[in-house]
């Protein structure tokens, strides 16, 4: 196979990746609105909780977008 | 249309050349330069007045630095203020800097990796040699998580030192990552409708639909500028808790 064609295959299954970021994003957003609605009164206290949950989870995602910037663009 | 175009450096002003490195001021340090003019001129100008009831500028100012010092208070307790100065330095230098980039014809400085590596590293570093300051060997507790059954402890300290030297990593490739990737997106669009705008009458009735995306996707971009800088600005607080209340 052509090294050029493989690197673009490779960087689009890193992608997949930011599936699993994407599907963990949701759930924190998800079930932060949830308790937001049944609690109101405590959701603003726990927004710090909420940006830094969503911080650890992308990153994750980050990191295979990463592979595919390195793979397209580096390597 | 080469979407990775509006990253590259240019050189404005060759300094001087050391060995074979070639020493510049280049298109990136006059956006940072810019950056840290705007924020003088926005704290200067703020704090010259000192109105009890504060005008529009005094109010900009008054907001980010509440709204940086509950993030701080919050996150790391009330001994964390006395590290306000660098949090805030980062959230606003990291905030102007993602802000202008928004600005079509201007360089994202924080698009490129070196920049946000310095950064998260200055964080890294301080809560490293703060943490052995203060606490001395006691820092490594942070490691062993208190109440863990002693026959997976060692594989819980494992995972807890991996998960500490990966921190600069995660810290500095999220702001560089969301960054690059919301600027090519945003070029990619700008792509379209040039390439649709080619085709004749037709094409420009087609490109409406990728103009209309790009003016709603610089809209996302604000938004990621600023809760890039403010995650940036949170995760400093959280490490620097890590070095004030060493232990779990």
């Amino acid at each position: 196979m052509d090294p050029q064609a493989a690197k673009m295959i490779g960087a689009g299954i890193a992608c997949i990746g930011m599936g699993g970021a994407g599907v963990g994003v949701g759930t924190i957003f998800g079930h932060y609105l949830a308790a937001a609605l049944r609690n109101p009164s405590a959701a603003q206290g726990q927004f710090a909780n909420l940006i830094f949950g969503f911080a650890v989870t992308e990153a994750l995602g980050i990191f295979s977008l990463l592979i595919a910037l390195l793979l397209l663009f580096a390597l | 249309m080469d979407p990775i175009h509006q990253f590259e450096i240019k050189n404005l002003l060759p300094i001087a050349r050391i060995g074979g490195i070639e020493i510049a001021f280049t298109n990136s340090a006059l956006f940072m330069l810019i950056a840290l003019a705007l924020i003088l001129l926005l704290m200067l100008g703020a704090t010259s007045s000192r109105a009890l009831v504060p005008g529009r500028l005094q109010a900009v100012a008054e907001m980010s630095y509440e709204f940086v010092a509950t993030t701080l208070r919050s996150t790391a307790g009330p001994e964390g203020m006395k590290f306000f100065p660098l949090v805030f330095s980062l959230f606003m230098f990291i905030l102007v800097l993602n802000v202008i980039g928004i600005i079509p014809y201007t360089f994202t400085v924080t698009s490129h990796i070196v920049i946000t590596v310095a950064l998260a590293l200055l964080v890294f570093f301080t809560v490293v040699i703060y943490g052995f300051w203060k606490h001395g060997l006691h820092f490594f507790k942070l490691w062993v998580p208190s109440g863990i059954p002693i026959y997976i402890l060692p594989l819980v300290t494992f995972i807890e030192v991996l998960s500490f030297l990966s921190r600069p990593v995660s810290h500095s490739v999220r702001l560089f990552a969301n960054m690059l990737a919301g600027h090519i997106t945003l070029k990619v669009f700008g792509g379209f409708v040039t390439m649709l705008g080619a085709l004749g009458f037709l094409g420009w009735l087609g490109a409406i639909i990728p103009l209309g995306l790009t003016v709603a996707l610089t809209a996302l971009e604000l938004l990621v500028a600023v809760l890039q800088a403010y995650v940036f600005a949170i995760l400093t607080c959280i490490y620097l808790s890590d070095a004030i209340h060493a232990g779990h």
